[in-house]
């Protein structure tokens, strides 16, 4: 494991675990928190597995109630909190420290509400994304975002990392698609922003802690918009015999006034690999290969996909093949859903990036992210949500080898500086996290960074909720203006690390 | 009051007392320069919007309308890069050359708070965050900012999101700016992200309904697969003796010739499309028998754009108050108003625009408690010389209260922004 600069360990608390145990008995149920050291192993790393830290304590609150005493109590007694939902964040978020209460959301998987005349759904934040859409789709509705991890990522966890999935360009990301939370603050002040209106007054306190990675507060309520199903859904499966042609194909489209509901692409290395995994029918000799998917009336989709397949001839596409039936369409995303399985059948471990960028940037990226493949000697996949500009590279490595995660973090790196340096950015829906942490700087400057910190502060007075994510430890970065301070390379050896 | 008297009156304002920046680094200069002499400050764009909001008397006044200018527009990126003062007309004028749009519909604020058409600035729509009818479908102004520049109450220029719609870098502070007033930064720059103009744009409108019938078809029109994005209702009564509503005169549409409440739904998208949906929509409202009417291109735009405009309030000499609900609550609440008063209904009934008359201060509280009861919340959009002055013209709960006052002091410690625009003591 890769050294990591935390905030300071307080061994002192930690002398007193016993004490805080009993402290907590009186607020929560005994059978509600875990101390002993073979209970909190399984809640030592999230979905970045890379980094592990046992907690000291893990508690399962089963209430907004109890949430508000448990913070309440470490703010008295300046304990650290970690908000932890599924665990299945890509960038660490979750992550533990030594001294720190892991505050597990599991109990809260209940949906409260289902509200057919306000178009919205209440529910608890442990309740996984896909259940949601669940809950609604006899009636025709369902819940818009999708991210990838759907079946087993919680809607809190989604708030707190304001998740997308291949339909953001249309349809936009957790933000936009939530009315309302309930949460508690480091203080143990209970508070509800928004609810079920369009928009609230005062300052945007739900579009502040959307996104914000457990830093701000816990949610313990969310509610959200759910939509109509659309008329009809296909897709269209478009060859590439250069990547290039493949970017400017997707700028044509967009320019040409479409917004489809998805727009996925795959490189060549991807599109064998889920192609051998799931025998989805990709076409492979292409170099790239484009999933657009269209939705709205039947009418309106087919002259959509003549529209798309015209752009496509004239952007000297390979091959065009449209879904006859909704069990085609589901095949030709079946390979795109299996990237992350397909890459982990190619190599012992794999790596998920990502970044942002223009979506115009794609062929020039692609052509930097080859060259520093070849300059790591690591093999490298992409997936691209090529509507909204994610990228998403998967690097393939073997942690057995020696230094191979150190050198694939690097590689990682540089990829997303270089997104940054086209006019991109750091993340696009896993979040910062532990992970980009120390690469903030190359995006923010020290006002940029300063603004934010007092935003933390100003609702979490003494740091203690979720400490050492997201913003660079080490801010000499953000002193200094752009030096950039890597992980694990610390200059100031004496500072406590795991 | 002698000339001396007014200099040494703590709110007395001379032409000196504009300051008119011409770029970012002169706001952040002068700025920086009221925050350590303690000045306060009022910022304004074109002040289009000045009236909403408490009136400010401010020492000085930043007036950030030289800040002017498209900085950069890529159309296939779907964003738009431009000075914090620009105007919305220049942005959409421009945008229209592409066929492409500011989706969230900018209100046109002009004609009733100051007589002509004026849809200020971008700063401006972005401080106030009110948005048109396609709300329900698309989202508000703060969910089109993809990103901003600005100077915050030190002095210090700050930025956050960037030119992408999927960024998840740090806090999103674009969402927080928006409907901020100007009390948090003054803004310099923003990225809009832009969407095509849609091929067309229909109208379904049903004849002469009751509240409660049109607020039926609204809500299935919103809830079904018929991809709506406009849905208003214009009764066809006043609550109110004397007085006439006036959708003749307002709306003067020759293919609305039909007398009584006007219930409006509004479908874009290609042509075939739009007919096959509004087909659609006539046979699950099961409204084959009822009085309805088609507006055609043209006359859906001026119906729309007659929307946006607030047009139907154009000459009140009353309050204006602006009521955002659930959508399920909007007929009740019509019910329990004993006010006078004359409303509309938009984005399916989840706002109401309400013109009162004689309002008092306790009528107004009334309204208010009526609203907050029912999980909604109320603003007083303009005031008359009937009740000139209402303490509390925006809503909010004590805890809001306390986190908003943390959040204000993080960016503009001194609160020299703006001060009491929103609410006292922010």
């Amino acid at each position: 494991m890769i050294n990591l600069v935390m905030p300071k360990i307080d061994r002192k608390l930690i002398a007193r675990k016993a004490d805080v145990v009993s402290d907590l008995k009186k607020i929560i149920k005994a059978e509600n928190i875990l101390y002993h050291e073979d209970e909190t192993r399984p809640f030592e790393t999230d979905a970045l597995s890379a980094y592990k830290q046992k907690p000291l304590i893990v508690v399962f609150p089963e209430n907004a109630k109890e949430v508000s005493k448990i913070l309440s109590y470490c703010n008295q007694h300046r304990i650290k909190v970690v908000p932890r939902g599924a665990g299945t964040g890509l960038s660490g978020g979750a992550l533990p420290m030594a001294d720190s209460i892991l505050l597990c959301l599991g109990k809260f998987n209940k949906i409260i509400d289902i509200d057919y005349k306000n178009r919205c759904v209440v529910a608890q934040p442990g309740v996984t994304n896909l259940s949601i859409t669940q809950a609604v789709q006899d009636k025709g509705f369902y819940y818009a975002p999708d991210p990838s991890s759907q079946i087993a990522c919680s809607i809190g966890g989604n708030v707190a990392e304001n998740s997308g999935g291949v339909h953001s360009l249309k349809y936009g990301t957790t933000t936009n698609n939530l009315l309302g939370v309930e949460v508690v603050f480091m203080d143990g002040t209970i508070s509800r922003l928004g609810g079920k209106t369009y928009d609230s007054e005062g300052y945007d306190l739900l579009g502040l802690i959307t996104g914000s990675e457990g830093l701000l507060c816990v949610i313990t309520e969310v509610t959200v918009k759910i939509l109509n199903k659309p008329e009809t859904v296909k897709a269209a499966l478009i060859g590439f015999s250069t990547i290039e042609d493949g970017g400017n194909c997707v700028s044509d489209i967009i320019a040409s006034g479409i917004i489809p509901s998805g727009m996925e692409m795959m490189d060549k290395a991807l599109i064998h690999a889920t192609d051998d995994f799931v025998k989805a029918g990709y076409p492979r000799d292409a170099a790239a290969m484009l999933i657009v998917e269209l939705d709205g009336t039947e009418i309106e989709v087919n002259e959509l996909i003549e529209k798309v397949s015209k752009i496509a001839k004239k952007n000297k596409s390979s091959s065009i093949k449209t879904s006859k039936n909704e069990k085609q369409r589901l095949k030709f995303w079946a390979g795109r859903k299996a990237a992350f399985p397909a890459c982990g059948d190619m190599a012992p471990d794999y790596y998920c990036m990502d970044g942002t960028i223009p979506r115009g940037k794609l062929a020039q990226v692609l052509k930097e992210i080859g060259r520093l493949s070849k300059k790591y000697n690591l093999p490298v996949a992409n997936a691209f949500h090529a509507g909204d500009g994610n990228l998403h590279p998967l690097i393939m490595y073997d942690a057995n080898e020696k230094n191979a995660l150190e050198k694939t973090e690097k590689f990682g790196a540089e990829i997303l500086k270089y997104c940054v340096k086209i006019g991109g950015v750091l993340t696009g829906e896993h979040g910062v996290g532990v992970e980009k942490r120390e690469l903030m700087c190359e995006m923010f400057n020290n006002n940029d960074i300063q603004q934010q910190i007092k935003i933390k502060k100003a609702l979490d007075a003494s740091s203690l909720l979720n400490p050492g994510k997201v913003y660079p430890i080490l801010r000499k970065c953000a002193e200094e203006g752009r030096v950039h301070v890597h992980r694990g390379k610390t200059k100031f050896p004496d500072i406590p690390k795991f | 009051m002698s000339i001396e008297e007014k200099q040494n009156f703590p709110t007395f304002q001379n032409s000196n007392s504009v300051e008119y920046p011409q770029n970012e680094r002169e706001v952040a200069t002068l700025i920086r320069k009221f925050y350590k002499s303690n000045i306060p400050i009022e910022l304004i764009g074109s002040g289009s919007k000045r009236k909403i909001g408490k009136t400010l008397q401010c020492a000085k006044t930043l007036n950030l309308s030289k800040l002017n200018g498209i900085i950069e527009y890529l159309p296939e990126e779907l964003y738009i890069k431009v000075k914090a003062g620009t105007s919305i007309k220049a942005i959409e004028q421009e945008l229209k050359k592409n066929n492409q749009q500011l989706v969230f519909e900018p209100i046109d604020f002009g004609y009733f708070l100051n007589g002509e058409s004026d849809y200020g600035t971008a700063a401006g729509q972005v401080a106030c965050n009110i948005s048109g009818s396609r709300r329900f479908k698309v989202g508000s102004v703060r969910d089109h900012v993809l990103g901003f520049r600005g100077v915050n109450g030190r002095g210090e220029i700050i930025k956050s999101g960037g030119v992408v719609v999927k960024n998840v870098t740090g806090y999103d502070l674009s969402k927080l700016i928006c409907g901020s007033y100007g009390t948090l930064v003054a803004l310099t720059e923003i990225t809009f992200k832009v969407l095509p103009l849609p091929e067309e744009s229909k109208t379904l409108v049903i004849n002469n309904q009751k509240i409660e019938k049109a607020v039926h078809f609204l809500d299935k029109s919103i809830s079904s697969s018929n991809d709506i994005s406009g849905a208003v209702f214009f009764p066809d009564k006043p609550m109110i003796s004397g007085s006439s509503m006036n959708i003749e005169n307002t709306f003067k549409l020759n293919d609305l010739k039909q007398e009584g409440s006007i219930t409006a739904i509004r479908i874009e998208g290609s042509k075939n499309s739009i007919d096959h949906r509004i087909k659609n929509l006539i046979n699950e409202l099961q409204i084959t028998n009822l009085n309805i009417a088609i507006l055609e291109v043209h006359q859906s735009e001026v119906f729309w754009n007659k929307v946006k405009a607030l047009e139907f309030f154009s000459n009140s000499k009353n309050n204006i108050i602006r009521i955002v609900i659930p959508p399920s609550e909007c007929v009740n609440l019509i019910y329990q108003f004993s006010s006078k008063f004359k409303y509309y209904l938009d984005w399916g009934g989840a706002l109401m625009w309400l013109e009162v008359f004689e309002l008092s201060e306790e009528m107004f509280e009334s309204i208010r408690r009526k609203v907050v009861k029912r999980g909604g919340y109320v603003t007083m959009i303009k005031n008359s010389n009937y009740l000139p002055y209402v303490e509390d013209v925006f809503t909010i709960s004590s805890e809001r209260f306390n986190i908003s006052q943390n959040i204000k002091k993080s960016f503009d410690p001194k609160r020299i922004l703006n001060p009491g625009k929103m609410y006292t003591g922010i």
